[in-house]
């Protein structure tokens, strides 16, 4: 579903990404794991067509980016730490306003649906703005799957959440993955992503720096995993 | 086409129900467009005699000050939260965004303008509603608009956003203030048609050249 | 790190040789304007700048468009060291203008359409540095340039017609100098100073633009060793 080879990205003369070579399989939930400022952000937005990588090649969802980018666009949903959505704008308004830009018709049922699903049905025709962060950002996942997306790209969904918010996007989450759609999570929280990925990469100093299923960690923590992967 | 037009109008209509509910932008520009005419009452000392002469400069002077503060409120709404990305995710062309915050900037330029156009004619006791002033005002608008739009959005992009904007915007729109201040006052002073031409043409070049090099570098001016 | 061409520095000197001898041209060679009388000399350098102040902003659209097709940051830097050298031949041309009008028109301004054009095109240009200051990301930088300088470039032809268009319906203050100005009549020593002028600084716009080229080069060359270091 996302292949990426030899993915270089220099902002000016300082390279941020060195040579990411990555993969994920149709289905996968990949936690992507690494110290801040390794470039997991800036490689989430290569991966969503944002930003432009400055050499290398990468494939989502059997298109390659820059030059595919509106048939990315349509596959994604990204969900980033900012919920991207208009205070001013109710949860239905923003949500009509994204299908719209979507080209989704007949978006009435589709958002009931998908309000239903984030647990948002009540507060539809609330302002965005009166909303606590935790809504903000389930109603964020409702706005990033609305259009029924492949692949689903999270950046660090858990910052500035509370316990309480945080396992109620954890359900979201895993019911959002559970429609099998192939899902590529940075988050430095690492108890969280052990709980829901099925793979994890770490990602420091500009590469990859170790990969590891779920099954291959086997009894071994996840923090010693990712410890060693840094050290290393 | 039929979605490159959707998505213009999904954005146009975003802004205004949310403007319509916030009632930020609009408020904040009609505000200081009142105290813009103010100070030029006290500035120039608009008697009857000098009145005539300076009504156009001291209107567009108006929409020009009042429309960088819409316009730089405008973008900073997407910036700020993160919604400009949201835009940018979107399956459609980057132009169409573009467009549609053409739309949504030149409707509050619209409404306020609608609105310092009566005010105006009350507090001076002169009559605006001339349908050339108004053909003027509407070309006026575009090219400002147009051009303010692009710029905006580089601005609320950079460090020093909050002063960047006027002093982007005023230098490349000068041919604008300039040819409308111009037209203006001689659609007011009922001047031949043959001495206003040249003014609505200049503005008519500059609405096509600026709105379609805006339309093609915006792509440049968002991504990354 | 590669030493300086010899052509550069072969240019280097001649700059300076072509300025003294314009100098010179301008200064004593030329015959005195009958009207004007001395300060009319400043005309010489005064259009030897501004012909290649606006060399340096035509060229500097033209190279940001060259940068948005490419995305190679080699037109940014060409770009950058066309404006900035612009934005000083530009000003020089704007003072000379200015030492110029003071005893022709009896003012050191006015809102002439040139004069005016002039100095709102300065703006513009400071203005471009400003938008360069406020952004960080080199990339980033380089995209805002290249925009601006585009829309720079052809907001200033505009900029003149729209001026020319809002001054006629003024009486024009200037009216008997500028005409006196349009007609001048250069004799031959007066042509011979023109155009060595305008030659001269031509040489010297190219010298300073290779090299301000060359050092945007290096500094780019010195950000890469840094980080290599870092």
């Amino acid at each position: 579903m996302i292949e990426v080879k030899k993915l270089i990205k220099r902002f000016g003369m300082k390279s941020v990404l060195r040579g990411v070579d990555f993969r994920v399989e149709r289905g996968e939930f990949v936690a992507l794991l690494g110290p801040n400022g390794a470039g997991k952000t800036t490689f989430l937005r290569i991966l969503s067509s944002l930003a432009r990588p400055s050499l290398g090649e990468v494939k989502v969802a059997g298109y390659s980016l820059p030059n595919e980018a509106a048939q990315v666009r349509a596959r994604l949903g990204v969900v980033s730490h900012m919920p991207l959505l208009y205070g001013d704008l109710t949860a239905q308004e923003n949500l009509e306003f994204y299908a719209r830009m979507y080209g989704i018709t007949e978006y009435a049922i589709r958002i009931t649906e998908v309000l239903d699903m984030v647990g948002l049905a009540s507060r539809r025709n609330d302002l965005v703005r009166t909303f606590s962060r935790g809504m903000a950002q389930r109603l964020a996942i409702g706005r990033a799957v609305l259009h029924d997306p492949e692949v689903i790209l999270f950046d660090e969904p858990y910052t500035g959440l509370d316990q309480d918010a945080s396992s109620m996007l954890d359900e979201v989450l895993k019911s959002v993955a559970a429609q099998g759609r192939t899902v590529v999570m940075t988050s430095h929280d690492l108890a969280r992503a052990e709980d829901l990925a099925t793979r994890f990469d770490i990602l420091t100093r500009g590469v990859i720096a170790a990969s590891s299923s779920r099954e291959a960690l086997g009894s071994n923590n996840l923090l010693t995993f990712y410890k060693q992967a840094l050290a290393a | 086409m039929t979605n490159f037009l959707q998505a213009t109008f999904a954005v146009f209509r975003k802004d205004i129900t949310a403007e319509l509910r916030s009632r930020e932008i609009i408020f904040a520009m009609m505000v200081f467009s009142m105290l813009v005419i103010v100070i030029f009452n006290f500035a120039l000392e608009l008697d009857p005699a000098t009145r005539k002469e300076v009504t156009s400069g001291v209107l567009w002077a108006t929409f020009a000050f009042a429309g960088t503060l819409g316009l730089n409120r405008s973008m900073a709404v997407e910036k700020d939260r993160g919604c400009l990305d949201g835009l940018l995710l979107a399956p459609v062309d980057r132009s169409a965004i573009y467009f549609g915050k053409v739309l949504s900037n030149l409707a509050f330029m619209f409404i306020v303008e609608a609105f310092v156009l009566p005010l105006y004619s009350a507090l001076y006791n002169v009559n605006l509603f001339n349908p050339g002033l108004l053909l003027v005002i509407l070309l006026g608008s575009i090219g400002y608009t147009a051009v303010g739009t692009l710029l905006a959005s580089m601005a609320v992009q950079a460090r020093t956003r909050d002063v960047l904007l006027p002093i982007l915007l005023f230098p490349i729109a000068i041919p604008v203030l300039l040819s409308a201040v111009k037209a203006s006052t001689g659609f007011l002073n009922g001047v031949e048609m043959a001495e206003i031409w040249p003014s609505l043409n200049l503005l008519i070049v500059y609405d096509v050249i600026f709105t379609a090099v805006a339309f093609m570098v915006f792509d440049a001016v968002v991504e990354e | 790190m590669t030493p300086k061409p010899t052509l550069l520095k072969v240019l280097d000197y001649l700059s300076v040789i072509v300025l003294i001898i314009a100098a010179y041209l301008a200064l004593v060679y030329a015959p005195t304007e009958q009207i004007m009388g001395d300060v009319q000399r400043v005309f010489y350098f005064h259009i030897g700048t501004a012909w290649v102040g606006l060399l340096g902003f035509v060229l500097s659209a033209i190279l940001g468009i060259a940068y948005l097709v490419t995305k190679d940051m080699k037109w940014d830097i060409i770009e950058v060291a066309a404006i900035e050298i612009s934005v000083v031949f530009f000003f020089i041309t704007i003072v000379l203008g200015s030492v110029w009008a003071r005893p022709a028109w009896n003012t050191w301004w006015t809102w002439d359409p040139r004069l005016t054009t002039a100095a709102i095109t300065e703006l513009v240009y400071v203005a471009y540095f400003m938008l360069r200051a406020g952004v960080e990301d080199p990339e980033r930088r380089a995209r805002f340039g290249a925009v601006y300088a585009l829309f720079g470039g052809l907001s200033a032809p505009i900029t003149f017609m729209a001026i020319r268009l809002f001054r006629s319906i003024h009486p024009v203050v200037i009216g008997a100098a500028n005409q006196n100005q349009e007609k001048m009549n250069m004799s031959g020593d007066m042509r011979v100073a023109f155009f060595f002028a305008l030659f001269a600084f031509t040489v010297i716009f190219i010298d300073l633009f290779w090299n301000r080229i060359r050092l945007g080069q290096l500094e780019s060359k010195v950000e890469q060793l840094k980080l290599k270091v870092m």
